[in-house]
């Protein structure tokens, strides 16, 4: 075992994590704003709407993550139009067209998870906010979508931790996250099985480190799941 | 020179690239095929360890399980396809040969695919075992039938009833982890699409066929399985 060889890998690949975690938070943050958009419109019970986030659904979970970062940002540079546009400065960057399909393809899985927790809410919450002379949009925001969240949390950490997983491909266009520095590593110095140690315990760390982190948020959403705190018994006597 | 239309394109013409692509997708298909079925033995190892296994067994199942599906599935493909290589380079050396021996892409990107796929074929075959009923089990024993004959007989058929869904998920997932396989080299779909990509300056157009080919081969293959499992289950009572 060459322990020099491990410190020093590691001490490299550490460099690497904040890329790894920026593409991961960002994506995930934009692509669960998307993904709450494509729920509302699958259920906004509007046929073109929900028809549009069905074949959006249908299309960017069908599809490899990896031909949609090609398309975005090896493919969109084949039209002119896109090359003399505006947005062109963020197209041509590897960072930018990385966080895009990712955002996209979370959104996709997001939505339906989101939409599995906007079902679960009881019916019946929601008619006791209308008959507490609630507007529709202040059910949504103080019932629908607090119980909705709890609801999706579960499920919501693995399309988190999947999120992590999938920075990794950011590496093939050229983005030196974790996998991209280890990927040269390797080809430096050939010792693929110690670099890939180094590099998979960096990401079981960060993918252990946000379940709990899920645990606890879940632990504190969920207080009506706990047992009650138990009062201290009081003789009948010192009743006062 | 007029640029060939997209459907030229992916026709079979002069400058077609229908062939190609069509050789690539069979690629693709292959190498999920060969790393689900990888997947499925490494699935049913780690899910009778985990069920039947002793303490050691059940921990070394449990660290695979975890580690394979906490890490990205690109570094495992590159730990088996440069890893590979180095052990094999290293074995050449022993019997004489000298220099760089690389490792076949097909086949680090199967055992890749399927170790990683394996472990979530773990999860899917202990969750369907857990769903058979105890009644069924204790029937065949009370039957005489042998722990060979019961597990062929029920334990088999019915585990592989209830993990029929979760199957399905883990080869969607494994046909899209096929595509990780091109940084091998191997000329599947995309790696096809890049190599058109290159010789045509049109991206777009490759990636987007290529887009659409797996999302067709996903679309079949979901319909397939939907088919199976209503075929499968036609013995059961619903609601």
């Amino acid at each position: 075992m060459d322990f020099v060889f491990f410190y020093e890998t590691f001490i490299t690949l550490i460099s690497a994590i904040p890329t790894t975690l920026q593409l991961a938070a960002t994506s995930v943050a934009l692509g669960t704003v998307l993904a709450l958009g494509l729920a509302l419109c699958r259920l906004s019970g509007i046929a073109p709407l929900d028809w549009f986030a069905r074949a959006y659904i249908f299309v960017f979970r069908g599809t490899p993550l990896l031909v949609q970062i090609f398309l975005i940002y090896y493919g969109l540079s084949q039209f002119r139009g896109v090359r003399r546009s505006m947005f062109w400065f963020i197209l041509r960057d590897p960072y930018w067209c990385a966080i895009i399909a990712l955002m996209l393809c979370t959104a996709a899985y997001s939505a339906e998870i989101i939409r599995g927790g906007l079902l679960s809410v009881p019916h019946g919450q929601v008619e006791a906010g209308r008959a507490c002379g609630m507007s529709r949009f202040l059910v949504f925001r103080r019932i629908v979508m607090p119980l909705a969240i709890r609801q999706s949390l579960p499920a919501y950490s693995n399309e988190i931790i999947s999120m992590v997983k999938a920075t990794s491909l950011a590496s093939i266009i050229t983005i030196m996250e974790v996998t991209g520095v280890a990927a040269k590593l390797i080809s430096e110095t050939y010792r693929a099985i110690e670099v890939f140690i180094v590099a998979g315990a960096i990401y079981l760390a960060i993918n252990f480190l946000l379940t709990r982190i899920v645990v606890l948020i879940e632990y504190r959403l969920s207080p009506h799941l706990r047992q009650a705190p138990s009062l201290q018994p009081v003789a009948a006597g010192e009743m006062k | 020179m007029t640029q060939p239309s997209f459907l030229d394109l992916i026709g079979s013409g002069p400058d077609g690239w229908g062939p190609a692509l069509a050789a690539g997708a069979m690629m693709t298909i292959l190498i999920a095929l060969a790393g689900y079925a990888i997947g499925m033995v490494f699935g049913a190892l780690g899910a009778w360890a985990k069920i039947a296994g002793g303490p050691v067994a059940r921990g070394i199942a449990g660290t695979y399980t975890t580690v394979l599906r906490g890490i990205p599935d690109l570094l495992v493909i590159y730990l088996f396809y440069f890893g590979g290589s180095t052990v094999i380079s290293a074995f050449g050396h022993l019997f004489g040969a000298s220099g760089f021996i690389s490792f076949p892409g097909f086949l680090a990107g199967a055992l890749a695919v399927g170790v990683t796929s394996g472990a979530q074929q773990t999860e899917v075959f202990r969750g369907a075992y857990k769903a058979v009923h105890a009644g069924e089990l204790e029937a065949a024993i009370a039957c005489g039938m042998p722990p060979f004959l019961r597990f062929r007989r029920i334990i088999a058929p019915l585990t592989l009833r209830y993990a029929l869904p979760g199957m399905g998920n883990v080869w969607q997932i494994v046909l899209k982890e096929s595509a990780l396989v091109s940084i091998t080299g191997v000329v599947e779909l995309l790696r096809q699409s890049q190599i058109g990509a290159g010789s045509t300056g049109r991206p777009f157009d490759f990636y987007f066929i290529a887009a659409m080919i797996y999302l067709a081969i996903s679309t079949l293959s979901g319909a397939l399985l939907q088919f199976s499992e209503k075929r499968f289950t036609r013995g059961v009572r619903r609601g």
